[in-house]
């Protein structure tokens, strides 16, 4: 069983809920992302998901969007995230870590090569946004070969015959999209997202997280009443926004909206 | 190499593939919804009454079939072929870019879709876009990078008084490509009630052999015309490549004549060599943006790289993937001429034919140029004029130095 898996396969003995915080790798700058995945986890995730930056995030909202320009402007390629990845192993074996961005940056790495560097990070899943399943057989094969679990996004529009055949193919986890929209898009209808996750279940038994418009910990809390996993990503990137020019207090502030989110998830 | 087979009705695959180009690299919500408009364009390009009553747009509202003429005083000046010019700049809103609107507004009010939204360089295909939703009553929003709205001031007031609501979008380099991204994300969120018009052959499928189809109606109209006008087809065939609408939709109905050789010309911006040109065929490599798989201008980490044109329309990093597809088969020769030979040729042809050419259609004069005068005076090359100059009257007289 991956990572990924496993930690999934814990905290079900355990009753509990994932909660995956996402940020963007290099924002504001590259020297404190280790440090705050360090943080993230210490406050309380489970899994954390590690953007890589792009120029051209078509299914991301002005927040992420800025999150990826503030990484460029230092130029962070996908070989540093894979570098930062691999600082973070020197102290956490444990915790999983998921790639999320889009296909051009690992294109031109090529897949073999970036599968292998990936790999030897410690990166243990990729979710590429943009590559349906349609048009990922062969990063798909790639991936496996090295045990790497790709994460595939399943949204409202998503027919049933699409959820058969996404989740036949994902590994880790399916992540629901819980809007049609950008990341960070207004707010999320509980009961269609409850809906939609009936329809997913019935398909798949792997672990189903829920993303997009997740705020604060209230949602985050019912959402978790519904999901195997929380992802929560522009609340914590808008605070990261907040303190670009004093990075120093990023870590403190993040740990703070992680550590409620976590309280509120497993009291709820 | 497919070169000496039919390729014309072969291209894309159903997957939406040219070769290893193009496909549907999008996030899974629109997975469907470009399902449902893949079925529905399908559905109503076999369907006669929408066949009839796009001609019908095309002749009455459009204007078409848009003339050939024979630019007899150019040619003679150049001393070689015989160039003739396929007058899409005498099109209804002064470009090739309705033809693709007329068709695909249509098609989004069959399907029920009350809102259309548009990306916009020049401004050409919003002006477009905009035309087309007010004759249909549509709710029209197009997105235009902050710094295209500076440079084509002109458009963006033509739109607004057509109807449309014009956005700014203030991300990445403000320019097409993050348009673009923009018009992706309201699309994604507004998928249930509007049709996203994309302007030229990229995107994802169906996208491209969509908007080819669309515009195929300027090399249909060509061969006819030709062999009445000169008995004979041309032995080439020249049109500038942004995103390559134009070029595809003059090409297209030509891919299996193999003695007609094809141009694209790109816009070398500064010169390729200083890295300031908008030309992903002739100096970038594959990569996967807007959701195809096709040539691009990126890092060397992948990022997409900003462009340089003195034409708004073809300052895009990418290119259609049929484009990328027909230059690796060898079918077609893709080429680049800079910001001062297309500002050449945009004087030449205005001074000696009396025609004033849209910058975007200038690169690919100034190649025909170049191209004529290599050739003997009884060959002929058929230029596509994709495009009329009034937008660009700013433009070319800032860079000289005059005020208007």
């Amino acid at each position: 069983m991956s990572l990924i898996g496993q930690r999934f396969a814990q905290l079900k003995a355990q009753h509990k809920k994932a909660l995956i915080p996402f940020i963007t790798a290099g924002d504001p700058i590259p020297e404190i992302t280790v440090d705050l995945m360090h943080d993230l986890v210490s406050a309380g995730a489970d899994i954390i998901e590690l953007g890589v930056p792009f120029s051209d995030p078509m299914a991301d909202g002005p927040v992420i969007q800025r999150a990826s320009e503030r990484a460029l402007e230092h130029h962070v390629s996908l070989r540093d995230v894979l570098d930062m990845v691999s600082r973070f192993r020197q102290l956490d074996v444990e915790t999983p870590v998921v790639l999320m961005g889009y296909l051009n940056p690992i294109e031109v790495m090529d897949y073999e090569p970036f599968a292998d560097q990936a790999a030897d990070a410690g990166v243990n899943g990729i979710l590429v946004v943009d590559v349906p399943p349609e048009e990922g057989g062969e990063l798909q094969q790639v991936l496996h070969a090295r045990s790497i679990d790709q994460i595939f996004l399943l949204a409202p529009t998503s027919t049933k015959d699409r959820i058969r055949r996404i989740c036949s193919l994902a590994g880790g986890f399916v992540y629901y999209v819980s809007v049609k929209g950008v990341t960070g898009a207004g707010h999320l209808d509980l009961q269609s997202v409850d809906d939609k996750l009936k329809e997913i279940r019935a398909e798949t038994a792997l672990p189903v997280g829920v993303g997009f418009g997740i705020k604060d910990a209230q949602t985050a809390a019912a959402v978790s009443g519904m999901a195997d996993a929380v992802v929560v990503g522009s609340a914590l990137v808008s605070r990261v926004e907040a303190l670009a020019d004093e990075p120093e207090k990023i870590g403190a502030s993040l740990r703070e909206l992680i550590s409620s989110m976590r309280h509120a998830i497993d009291t709820a | 190499m497919a070169t000496t087979e039919t390729i014309i009705g072969t291209l894309p695959d159903e997957r939406g593939h040219f070769g290893p180009y193009g496909g549907v690299f999008v996030p899974e919500t629109l997975m469907e919804p470009l399902r449902a408009l893949r079925i529905a364009y399908h559905r109503f390009m076999a369907d006669e009454a929408f066949l009839r009553e796009l001609d019908e747009d095309l002749a009455n509202y459009v204007g078409r079939p848009s003339p050939i003429y024979h630019a007899g005083h150019w040619s003679r000046r150049l001393g070689g072929a015989q160039i003739y010019l396929k007058r899409e700049d005498l099109n209804h809103t002064g470009a090739h870019k309705v033809n693709n609107t007329v068709g695909q507004a249509l098609l989004a009010r069959h399907m029920g879709k009350t809102r259309i939204i548009a990306e916009t360089g020049a401004g050409q295909h919003g002006v477009a876009s905009a035309t087309v939703a007010a004759r249909l009553g549509l709710e029209c929003v197009v997105y235009m990078g902050a710094v295209d709205m500076v440079r084509q001031e002109a458009n963006v007031y033509r739109m607004r008084l057509l109807g449309a609501e014009v956005r700014a979008v203030e991300s990445g380099s403000k320019t097409l490509k993050d348009a673009l991204n923009e018009a992706m994300r309201d699309w994604v969120t507004n998928v249930d009630n509007t049709f996203y018009i994309i302007g030229t052959v990229a995107g994802p499928h169906p996208y491209p052999a969509m908007v080819r189809d669309f515009q195929s109606v300027i090399g249909r109209e060509a061969r006819e015309q030709m062999l009445r006008q000169a008995g004979r087809q041309p032995d080439a065939l020249v049109a500038c490549v942004g995103g390559g609408s134009n070029a595809i939709g003059l090409f297209y109905p030509y891919l299996d004549d193999r003695d007609v050789a094809l141009y694209g010309v790109e816009a070398a911006g500064n010169g390729l060599d200083t890295g300031q040109h908008a030309a992903p065929l002739c100096a970038g490599r594959p990569g996967v943006l807007h959701g195809n798989r096709t040539y691009l201008m990126e890092d060397k980490d992948g990022q997409i790289i900003e462009t340089h044109s003195i034409s708004a329309g073809l300052d895009y990093p990418g290119v259609g993937p049929e484009h990328a597809w027909l230059k690796d088969s060898g079918r077609a020769n893709y080429v680049a001429v800079t910001d001062d030979e297309a500002l050449s040729a945009f004087h030449d042809l205005t001074r000696i034919e009396g025609i004033i050419p849209a910058l975007e259609s200038s690169h690919a004069l100034a190649y025909a140029a170049k191209l004529a005068s290599t050739m003997r005076s009884d060959q002929i090359l058929l230029v596509n004029l994709s495009g009329r100059g009034d937008k660009d009257m700013h433009t070319v007289a800032a860079r000289e130095g005059i005020r208007i």
